[in-house]
């Protein structure tokens, strides 16, 4: 892989880590209290919605790097801030905005492996420009 | 894949009780290849297998929530399962592609905890069927197979009939992620249960491990005040 993309991975993985977390707190993901009563139709198939959002992303937050409890806390934190948003066109680009931290969160994921096995397994194409950290032969 | 290791204190091996264990990343690598020829309708059906005791289903889970149609759990334990290697594995394998009629056989290059990278190999060599190890990228065509392959000069693209053997390296593909609702879903898909007595295979290890040790902590450097100092250093170290 090229420096240019190496440098560029190591950059964007460390931004996304407080980039996630700046989304996730941030944003107004609404929740939808369980007891809440609701006048319209259109509020349920929502309810499930974010509730299904917020399971996903409970799930996802397991192996969050800076520990499963940090995320949890933040999330809830997050959903918490908007649970008396109402108007459901604001709840579905909320909701939106949850699968976009979804998909960020799979890409931050997929990056730290990917990261990890490169650098065990293949040898670097900086160091070998640099010709530092090869064994001498 | 980033748990701390620590050596067993009689040095017979690794401790693996209570570690977290997860899918090897090259084999989610292969499953992602596996998928991706389905959907592409290159091939109608894909079969996870794991062999290992009964945490291994989760394994096949992951693998079923990613996409593949059914699994299959060979169950070995206890003794077995810590005398396993690659030769054991691939003939398990070699009879389950023959029992399932396969048309190619698709894992990892290596796992990353015994970093054997024989598995593929030997399946291959058992069954008497082309390989494409080290896959960077894949391409079916016809009954043949195009595979091209990372080297250490660089790569190397060739031609293998069907049925084969494929290992995928870390630049095949971007494996995806096995979101909640995916597992709930793969829930409904079947795993079948056998044992490796069913497959006609023995499990006797032809490999006996002898010791296991750490690799030497590495020392503090040293530090000088002056050009003169780290002469007289290499010098009494006798390395000049």
């Amino acid at each position: 892989m090229p420096i240019s993309e190496l440098l560029l991975f190591y950059i964007i993985s460390c931004c996304m880590l407080n980039h996630l977390l700046y989304v996730l707190l941030f944003s107004s993901i609404p929740v939808v209290k369980a007891a809440t009563v609701s006048g319209s139709d259109m509020a349920n198939p929502l309810r499930s919605e974010v509730r299904q959002l917020y399971k996903n992303l409970l799930f996802l937050g397991r192996e969050y790097p800076k520990g499963a409890d940090y995320f949890r806390e933040r999330l809830k934190g997050a959903f918490m801030k908007n649970k008396d948003v109402t108007d459901p066109k604001e709840i579905k680009k909320l909701v939106d905005r949850g699968e976009f931290v979804i998909k960020e969160l799979e890409a931050l994921y997929y990056l730290r492996k990917y990261r990890a096995m490169k650098k065990r397994y293949y040898e670097e194409e900086l160091s070998a420009v640099l010709n530092i950290g090869r064994p001498v032969d | 894949y980033i748990v701390t290791i620590r050596v067993k204190p009689d040095h017979s091996g690794v401790v693996t009780d209570g570690v977290k264990h997860s899918m090897n990343p090259f084999c989610e690598i292969a499953v992602e290849e596996a998928v991706k020829l389905k959907e592409k309708k290159f091939i109608k059906e894909v079969v996870a297998v794991s062999c290992g005791p009964t945490q291994v289903t989760e394994t096949i889970r992951t693998a079923l929530a990613m996409g593949c149609d059914r699994g299959i759990h060979v169950e070995v334990s206890g003794k077995d399962y810590e005398a396993m290697g690659p030769l054991q594995i691939a003939k398990i394998f070699a009879a389950l592609a023959k029992k399932e009629e396969a048309s190619l056989v698709i894992l990892g290059k290596q796992a990353i905890d015994d970093d054997c990278n024989q598995t593929g190999q030997m399946t291959a060599a058992l069954l008497d069927w082309p390989q494409g190890t080290f896959a960077s990228e894949v391409t079916i065509d016809g009954e043949k197979v195009k595979v091209v392959r990372e080297i250490d000069g660089g790569l190397e693209t060739i031609k293998i009939s069907m049925p084969a053997v494929l290992t995928a390296d870390l630049r095949l593909n971007t494996p995806r992620y096995a979101t909640l609702p995916n597992i709930m879903k793969a829930k409904k898909k079947k795993i079948a249960n056998m044992k490796p007595a069913d497959l006609g295979v023995d499990m006797v290890s032809r490999v006996e491990v002898l010791r296991v040790d750490e690799p030497p902590t590495r020392l503090a450097g040293v530090k000088v005040e002056t050009v003169d100092d780290l002469v007289a250093k290499l010098k009494a170290n006798g390395t000049i």
